[in-house]
């Protein structure tokens, strides 16, 4: 067993490439919930987003364009979602469970010819001097121009939800959506808005796994990230700053799993193959042991059908 | 409810009927697959073999698929629903599929089930596979003689026999050309995920792997070998689009002349419960065209040793081999047979690091 093998700094750096397609679909999902709408559909609208940024980026040979265009296919299959739940009123959990389904065969019809294509390279930043720094440069300075949006991304929904009047209104609508409504404050559209965000975050996620994280279509290649996304949002209590340690710590016990195995420990990967749920559920079980702490931070409405005359 | 049931049943057979008038000669084929058509890889393959076999037949045959179906008794209940449409022969092509193949065929004794990468038969279960260890005793060479940090990165799936008889043939090939080389084995503990198979490999490169091999099913690692600039071999399919530069071979997956073959059988009424296990002569595991990377005698030795694998000279396993506590398994010029290999369960001397259990 040799540990000196495994590189601190490249170990990082793949931890946060292996965790931000989940963070940016976890943020996304945050705002949702916290606009009282649970939607199911993270895996179906990540994997939209993969192709609908896989096949823009190719085609364009910008990956920014195919960022950009898979926040628009995101945000659009969530559309659907939208109409459903917020004017139809189906039910949340059925229609987000059909909308997985339905992006993940969306998704393989839509890249059938894009197999085996390579997308154009996306940038590191590269500040002279800074990046070129020991230890610090390639930890803080050298990162795909993504990660740090991404936490730019978790800074201003964080911003927005506790410092803005729009978030307190948003969170008006997730924790009381009758007592918003009486207020005067447009429920739907509130609700609405916030699937749309994301899915766009959602999208985005699902095109930094295409884009960056492997750099090829294959058909299903989310494999379950939706899913982890969900229980990242639980995992942080629906607290932005969370989301960045769930996601870290997520994407971390797989790389550092793997480099363990790499490096001749022998270690029960089964175990932490599950690690990420397990703890999500010993989450899950603290909150709900103390009543006080749960209902302060899931949002009263969550998952709850509003509709203005009832 | 009675009344509904005897309509119902009635419908049924009506249906069954019409469909048996119908098929009188046509043969309906099912197929199930662990992971989506598209995968490039393992499913990829299989679904090719599906195409043959309409090739063959043409309107003699019809077939039908479910892909990425889990291993688990979502399988039993996908097979259940192809056997009541009438299918009269189904390929499960994976290998957790095997307890779920069995079930289902005990309860529809009139239809015929071939499993891959299976052991457990019966009247109306085939087994088959292919030698794929004789391709990796291919790649093994190359690798070891192509490696300059003296250390490949294998990708793991499931500790399953299969699994474990690649890795030992990969390093009992490259460890003959090459007495320093180390393995790396990353256990993923599934066949297709694209994100933890780049992830691995990932870990495999950052800690000196400069040639990659996997044993799953997309070519998540080949595009990260493509990236990095290090070598990596084609899996299943031959995968060169994903790394037109890192690929130096691979080990293809041809299952059409089987499919066809089990197909006709059908047909004639000749199937009959077999188990198959064929390899790089009868076609069934193919080497990929070699890269212009690889040195003119490294090419000229690993297509001898391919050669020679075919012809029945040489085997894969060939003592004086130790297993990893360094008891004898095979004395000198021993050759393994095929039961332990079916069963294997260990790792050959100079491995390091444990089968996971």
């Amino acid at each position: 067993m040799d540990f000196s093998t495994i590189s601190s700094v490249s170990l990082i750096t793949s931890l946060m490439v292996a965790a931000t397609p989940i963070l940016l679909a976890a943020i996304g999902e945050l705002v949702v919930e916290k606009s009282g709408v649970l939607n199911l559909g993270v895996e179906g609208m990540m994997i939209i987003g993969a192709i609908c940024g896989f096949i823009v980026a190719v085609e364009t040979g910008s990956p920014w364009l195919g960022f950009l265009a898979a926040m628009a296919g995101g945000a659009a299959i969530s559309f659907i979602f939208a109409v459903l739940t917020q004017y139809m009123l189906t039910n949340q959990v059925a229609t987000g469970l059909a909308l997985t389904l339905f992006g993940l065969g969306f998704a393989a019809l839509l890249g059938h010819s894009y197999a085996g294509v390579k997308p154009p390279k996306f940038g590191h930043l590269d500040i002279p001097i800074l990046s070129d720094i020991p230890v610090i440069g390639p930890l803080i300075f050298s990162h795909d121009y993504m990660i740090y949006i991404s936490l730019i991304i978790i800074a201003a929904v964080w911003y927005f939800l506790t410092r803005t009047r729009g978030g307190l209104v948003l969170r008006a609508a997730g924790e009381n959506h009758d007592a918003a409504h009486a207020l005067g404050y447009k429920v739907i559209r509130i609700r609405i808005m916030a699937i749309l965000f994301g899915g766009a975050m959602a999208g985005l996620g699902g095109a930094y796994l295409s884009l960056v994280r492997v750099p090829q279509w294959t058909e299903g290649m989310t494999a379950g990230a939706g899913w982890i996304a969900l229980a990242l949002v639980v995992f942080a209590s629906w607290k932005p700053w969370r989301i960045i340690l769930g996601a870290y710590l997520f994407g971390g016990i797989t790389v550092l799993q793997l480099n363990l195995q790499a490096a001749g420990a022998n270690i029960p990967v089964a175990y932490l193959s599950m690690a990420p749920y397990l703890v999500t559920i010993i989450v899950l079980v603290i909150m709900s042991s103390d009543k006080k702490r749960a209902s302060l931070n899931a949002p009263a409405c969550l998952g709850r059908i509003f509709h203005a005359s009832s | 409810m009675k009344l509904l049931k005897t309509l119902l049943t009635g419908a049924a057979l009506a249906v069954g009927l019409s469909g048996a008038v119908h098929a009188a000669e046509k043969v309906k084929v099912g197929f199930i697959y662990v992971g989506p058509t598209g995968d490039f890889g393992w499913s990829y393959e299989h679904d090719q073999g599906r195409l043959a076999v309409e090739e063959a037949f043409g309107d003699n045959v019809e077939t039908v698929f479910v892909e990425s179906v889990p291993e688990s008794a979502d399988s039993e209940r996908v097979m259940t629903q192809m056997a009541l449409s009438g299918t009269d022969l189904i390929f499960a092509t994976s290998f957790n599929y095997m307890d779920h193949v069995m079930n289902v065929a005990k309860k529809f004794p009139n239809v015929k089930f071939e499993h891959a990468t299976g052991f457990k038969r019966s009247d109306n279960v085939s087994t088959y596979s292919a030698r794929f260890y004789e391709g990796r005793t291919v790649i093994g060479h190359i690798a070891g003689n192509m490696t300059e940090t003296n250390t490949i990165g294998y990708i793991a799936s499931y500790p399953i026999p299969e699994v474990i008889r690649g890795i030992n043939a990969a390093y009992i090939a490259a460890k003959k050309v090459n007495p320093d080389v180390k393995m790396k084995i990353v256990w993923v503990f599934t066949w297709f995920d694209p994100g933890k198979e780049a992830d691995a490999a990932t870990a495999l490169i950052d800690q000196g792997a400069d040639i990659i091999m996997q044993h799953t099913d997309s070519p998540a690692a080949m595009t990260i070998a493509e990236e990095k600039g290090i070598y990596a071999f084609g899996q299943a399919s031959d995968m060169i689009q994903f790394g037109p530069n890192a690929r130096l071979s691979s080990i293809i997956d041809n299952w059409a002349p089987y499919y066809v073959n089990r197909v006709k059988a059908v047909m004639d009424g000749t199937w009959a419960s077999t188990d198959t296990w064929d390899g790089i002569k009868p076609g069934m595991v193919g080497i990929g065209a070699f890269s212009d990377k690889i040195p003119a005698d490294v090419q000229a030795s690993a297509t001898a040793i391919k050669d020679a694998l075919s012809a029945g000279t040489m085997h894969s396993f060939t003592g004086p081999l130790n297993k990893q506590d360094g008891s004898v398994w095979l004395k000198d010029g021993e050759t393994a047979d095929d039961g332990t290999l079916a069963g294997m369960n260990f790792y050959v001397e100079g491995i390091d690091g444990e089968v996971p259990q």
